[in-house]
């Protein structure tokens, strides 16, 4: 369906790059035209009315040098809702010379005539290496402990579709955000939008500097929690707990996990978020997780909105207006 | 005999305190007198070098070098590293021990000094391991070594991280006056990281080393040094809580001394900028108030020389992920002109900013280099203290090209360098032939 629902002003939107590499830095009217385009998305997701010739002839690749099922069947999703060709290509990222199978890959894919290309990397920066090397719009799909800008964007549509918007809420991101690219993604974002946000979580996995990206830091989650309109949790990696960044899965959960008594300092109807896979149990109490005020698996349906949006934007980026 | 003079030259040697405009003769190689009384002409059959009022000065002692050789020589080998020197006006370098093989055999002292006789162009002071294959755990033969021709004692770009074995190692080189030299950074802080722990690392989601990893190791090294008697000598030094204990500890009478590169007093962690690996080095460049406090204990005497830190690394080890990207960064050929920034700058006077790049050094070392004393052998470097040039990583001598100072402007070239009397390095604007 060519002629679907396409919101008018976005016909003559340009992303400023061919690239998606990160938030940091993009101006507010630079992220709103992604939203519009996925809240529309999201619309003809339902009805299951998509614009199945838009992407034609193109080719996307999921370049997964970490593994994710989720983000890549997302992004797969996406691509095929559009009609472009998309590939999975997951690359083993065991071998010693990284960098140089990364440069490698480029020149192959060049070859391949590749469009858009959907990079996930365990190494901060991989995917702006790549950029300078391949022809094609390279999407960050999550890169080392940087950023995940979809998964921001996600976030962020999920919060507006409640809310109507996101300025002047206040959103707590709760646990490890040292390690953590969506928690980079996410306050570059909400910050960005007008959000207040706060982070919350132990003082080992909370960076020192982190508050000069603008946030407030919290280390007990009764005061983090108390009056906020979104409570967004991390994944904690069972390695942190192993690795003596915090003594224990239980004494995690005790201090940091969220659970209904904890909520309940939130306001009332806030906002329970996850990116997943969820550790039950670790981070978050399963009767808060299943509850009404979660809405983890609309994350995951604007996920795809999201991806069909940056998708054909990026696609979009070279072409005359 | 062969006589040299060189003529319409701005002489400085700061060792003597001497800077004024003169000429420099240079009999077989050697020195023959920096003043020439009463006498207008040159001497019978003297070639004349008009310098053309551009600075003359000892050739450069750097001491804190890396080489490729032996064990890497695909970064860089000894000749490959020579060119590099002469063009940067360096005419004695110290070469880091964690090599492949580690130099922590006599044989491997004299072949590194042999090597560098072989290049004819600079002179090779080798620096002895620490300890055996510089893994921080048994004590190196100090005394073999040192007898061999080792100038000092470290293990290079790895600290010294076991308190008993630093304790050991300062009291037992004391019974050759021999000095140690630290890389002050806390190895279980740093490990992982590879940027200054802030804001920059954080935003780019880099692991980050403390600053304080440097001050950590520098204050429980100083103790040592109050312990032991020892001598001890902290290589590129980057922060201000770093210098800061180094002072006092002067101040208090230790015999301590330090040495930074151009890299901590030049640029900061900006420089990393979008995962740009050129400027991952080690220790990883500072924030801004680091910066400022190097280039202030430059100008109050904490700090005792500069030294290139030259780091070779190959191009496929530098295109990478940030992270896991070689650190290090070239610096032979940018050494003198960065440098020069300072003075430029105002916050050096020149001859003591020539003083940190070769009396100095020299001393430390106890080298017979870095002045232009009657006798000595002609090392000499002769610069241009403000033509304008721009470093440009696809254009540097030497096989490695991983300079973290890529398009930087900087005022001061070298126009030529000799060795022993013999010229050895010509930049092409003078005219003169290249070597």
């Amino acid at each position: 369906m060519s002629d679907g629902p396409r919101a008018a002003p976005h016909r003559f939107f340009q992303h400023p790059t061919r690239h998606l590499l990160g938030v940091q830095g993009m101006h507010p009217t630079r992220i709103e035209p992604f939203l519009d385009l996925a809240e529309s998305y999201a619309l003809m997701n339902r009805s299951r009315k998509t614009p199945r010739d838009l992407l034609r002839g193109r080719t996307v690749i999921n370049l997964f040098f970490e593994d994710s099922t989720r983000t890549r069947t997302s992004f797969e999703l996406a691509g095929k809702r559009l009609g472009a060709d998309v590939v999975n290509m997951t690359v083993a990222s065991s071998s010693v010379n990284k960098g140089e199978t990364l440069l490698d890959t480029a020149t192959t894919l060049n070859a391949m005539r590749t469009d858009l290309l959907v990079v996930r990397h365990a190494q901060s920066g991989a995917p702006a290496l790549l950029a300078q090397k391949v022809e094609a719009s390279v999407v960050n799909a999550g890169d080392g402990t940087h950023e995940h800008p979809t998964q921001a964007l996600l976030d962020a549509l999920t919060i507006r579709r409640h809310f109507g918007g996101l300025h002047g809420l206040t959103v707590a991101i709760c646990g490890d955000v040292s390690h953590s690219r969506v928690a980079r993604s996410n306050i570059h974002l909400l910050t960005a939008m007008g959000a207040k946000v706060r982070v919350v979580g132990p003082p080992t996995l909370i960076p020192g500097a982190i508050g000069a990206l603008g946030v407030d830091v919290h280390y007990t989650m009764e005061e983090g929690l108390r009056d906020v309109d979104v409570v967004m949790m991390l994944r904690m990696q069972r390695e942190r707990m192993t690795g003596g960044q915090v003594p224990s899965a239980r004494e995690y959960f005790r201090f940091y996990g969220l659970d209904r008594r904890r909520l309940a300092v939130a306001r009332p109807g806030a906002l329970v978020m996850h990116p997943g896979p969820m550790n039950r149990g670790v981070e978050i109490d399963s009767r808060v997780a299943d509850s009404d005020q979660s809405v983890i698996r609309e994350q995951v349906e604007m996920g795809v909105a999201v991806r069909m949006a940056v998708l054909d934007l990026l696609s979009r980026a070279g072409e005359p207006t | 005999m062969t006589i040299l003079l060189f003529e319409n030259v701005r002489l400085i040697d700061p060792a003597a305190g001497l800077d004024r405009p003169g000429r420099l003769l240079v009999r077989d190689g050697a020195i023959a007198g920096a003043d020439l009384p009463g006498a207008e002409g040159a001497p019978e059959g003297a070639a004349v070098i008009d310098g053309g009022g551009a600075i003359l000065c000892p050739g450069l002692v750097d001491m804190r070098v890396a080489i490729g050789e032996p064990g890497f020589e695909y970064r860089e080998t000894v000749a490959s590293a020579a060119r590099a020197a002469a063009a940067g006006g360096i005419t004695t370098m110290a070469v880091l021990p964690n090599s492949q093989p580690a130099i922590d055999d006599p044989a491997l002292v004299r072949l590194l000094r042999a090597r560098g006789e072989e290049t004819g162009t600079v002179s090779i002071l080798p620096y002895g391991a620490l300890t055996r294959r510089c893994e921080g755990a048994e004590m190196a033969e100090i005394g073999l070594l040192h007898e061999a021709g080792a100038v000092a004692f470290t293990d290079g770009t790895r600290a010294i991280a076991d308190t008993r074995t630093m304790r050991l190692a300062l009291t037992y080189a004391r019974g050759f006056d021999a000095l140690v030299v630290q890389h002050p950074e806390d190895p279980s802080l740093a490990r992982g990281g590879c940027a200054t722990d802030g804001e920059l690392a954080t935003r780019l989601g880099l692991p980050g080393i403390p600053a304080a990893a440097e001050a950590i190791m520098i204050a429980r090294d100083l103790r040592l040094v109050e312990l032991t008697k020892g001598r001890l000598h902290f290589g590129h030094v980057s922060t201000a809580e770093g210098v800061e204990l180094i002072r006092a500890a002067k101040a208090r009478g230790l015999r301590v001394t330090c040495d930074t590169a151009p890299p901590y007093f030049d640029l900061n962690e900006t420089a990393i900028g979008d995962f740009r690996t050129y400027a991952k080095l080690s220790p990883p460049l500072r924030g801004e108030a680091d910066r400022q406090a190097i280039c202030a204990a430059l100008a109050d005497g904490t700090i005792d020389a500069i030294a290139s830190d030259h780091a070779p690394c190959d191009a496929d080890d530098k295109r990478q992920p940030f992270a896991v990207a070689a650190a290090g960064g070239t610096g032979l050929a940018t050494l003198l002109a960065v440098t020069l920034a300072q003075v430029h700058g105002g916050s050096l006077p020149m001859i003591e900013a020539l003083g940190l790049l070769t009396h100095r050094p020299a001393a430390l070392l106890g080298a017979a280099a870095g002045t232009l004393a009657d006798g000595r052998p002609a090392d000499l470097c002769l610069f241009d203290p403000d033509r304008a040039w721009r470093v440009d990583a696809d254009d540097m001598p030497g096989r490695a090209q991983n300079t973290p100072f890529d398009g930087r402007a900087l005022e001061g070239r070298v126009l030529g360098t000799w060795k022993a009397g013999r010229p050895v390095f010509a930049h092409p604007a003078t005219g003169q032939a290249a070597p």
